[in-house]
């Protein structure tokens, strides 16, 4: 349904700026500021009472304390992000931990992971979609401590997919050998979320 | 998975018929449709909008569905931003008899049911009001009798939406409490509020943390960040806080 339909009197007001051709996903806009999304009040826990978990099906959990993790070598990473509100911003750079770094050494047969924050929040992905250079553990944002707003002080990012998978306020990644739906793919979000095939709600 | 009577449903674009649009402030119009199908929603949720020009091109948008499931027909308050590409389409161009592509509803989280009970604490700022006008209009229209507080920020009392019918819904119904704060610039006389909402107001105006309210909080961000915050504060329990943010983001 809906197919060929024209809305009478539209005639959009393209607004693409030089280089964002091609970089923008079906049904987004580009802004410039950065905008707030979140379920629930902004949790802010202490840095002393912080920690990262790498945990379930593993040989043993990593746990690492906020002067651990900020002693891990970092990575600079500049990245579009596309939120399934539909915005996208462009050349974003953050930096933090790639979870590469923190799954050497974790012996797994799981296929999943599930990102837990504070706050109860909760989302799942395919391991393969944060291994190999595509997710990390961000802790700084354009060069500031990312705020507690857009997530800090960790925050997990997956620019490849829609932004809701990139869990704020994250403490941790369980390993899971089946996939358990997170916080907004069990309320009817894609279980995939990837922007460029328009993945935002289930079925599509 | 959004779940009707068990089952998973894909959210498929629907064309809905405008049959009715009234402007609501100088800058806020709801737009009344008839939607082929619509299988309904519950109160919070929203639709997401898709325009398509003659070449193809494409724009989507979100916007709060403001009308009472009860109600057959969607009604959705556009906030006209004058640099936005869709919402100047939707209040300026789109006329009766037109027809509007939508798919929803969208967003379990931020949704209310009456047999979910109360006290139900309904913070709004702006356009935010519209998913909490739909919640109102839904206890109203199921006949729950679930106590509710509303504080509503608006910057001045022409820019109050919906007004006259909240003014008529709590001169009727001494279990709905609505407080105004205006932010701008207030009328002759006024006694109410006037300033931005700070924990102060709502540790005058909310139920106590004992009375376990469930809230809903919705409007612009630092609006949503300064009212949840101060709730947590107030001793509310921050998993009964549920907020949604509405931005000028260019919409």
């Amino acid at each position: 349904m809906g197919r060929g339909f024209i809305s009478r009197g539209f005639r959009g007001r393209r607004r693409e700026p030089e280089g964002a051709s091609g970089r923008v996903p079906p049904g987004q806009y580009l802004v410039d500021g950065f905008p707030v999304l979140s379920a629930g009040p902004t949790p802010r826990t202490p840095l002393s009472e912080w920690s990262f978990s790498i945990e379930g099906e593993v040989n043993e959990t990593q746990t690492w304390s906020w002067e651990e993790f900020r002693a891990l070598p970092s990575e600079e990473i500049t990245r579009d992000i596309h939120c399934v509100t539909k915005w996208s911003k462009l050349d974003t750079t953050w930096e933090g931990v790639s979870v590469d770094t923190l799954l050497e050494g974790v012996d797994t047969a799981a296929e999943y992971v599930l990102a837990f924050s504070d706050g109860g929040y909760t989302t799942n992905l395919p391991l393969e979609e944060v291994t190999g250079g595509k997710a990390w553990i961000t802790h700084t944002y354009e060069g500031e401590p990312l705020s507690a707003e857009h997530g800090g002080p960790a925050r997990l990012l997956v620019p490849h997919l829609y932004l809701w998978k990139s869990a704020k306020w994250v403490r941790g990644i369980r390993l899971m050998n089946e996939d358990e739906a997170g916080f907004w793919e069990s309320l009817g979000y894609h279980n995939q979320g990837d922007p460029w095939r328009e993945q935002r709600y289930w079925g599509d | 998975m959004i779940r009707v009577a068990g089952v998973p449903r894909r959210l498929v674009w629907r064309i809905g018929e405008v049959t009715e649009s009234r402007p609501e402030t100088p800058r806020t119009k709801s737009l009344f449709l008839e939607v082929p199908d619509w299988e309904g929603h519950r109160a919070g949720q929203h639709v997401d909008v898709r325009l398509t020009a003659e070449d193809g091109y494409q724009a989507e948008r979100s916007y709060s569905i403001a009308s009472a499931p009860e109600n057959g027909r969607v009604e959705l308050l556009v906030e006209r931003l004058d640099d936005g590409e869709v919402s100047p389409y939707l209040t300026d161009e789109l006329r009766m008899g037109d027809g509007l592509e939508l798919r929803g509803p969208i967003g379990g989280w931020f949704a209310w049911e009456t047999k979910e009970g109360g006290p139900l604490l309904l913070v709004a700022g702006g356009s935010g009001i519209a998913p909490l006008m739909a919640m109102v209009r839904h206890r109203k229209a199921a006949g729950s009798d679930a106590p509710v507080r509303l504080l509503y920020s608006s910057r001045s009392y022409e820019e109050v939406i919906f007004r006259e019918e909240l003014e008529a819904l709590a001169a009727e119904d001494e279990g709905l409490e609505i407080t105004h704060t205006l932010t701008r610039s207030t009328p002759e006389g006024w006694t109410g509020y006037d300033r931005r909402i700070d924990q102060a107001m709502l540790g005058e105006v909310v139920f106590s943390p004992e009375d376990r309210p469930l809230a809903f909080v919705c409007g612009p961000t630092p609006l949503v960040e300064t009212v949840a915050t101060a709730l947590v504060g107030l001793g509310h329990d921050p998993t009964r806080i549920k907020t949604e943010r509405f931005g000028p983001t260019g919409g």
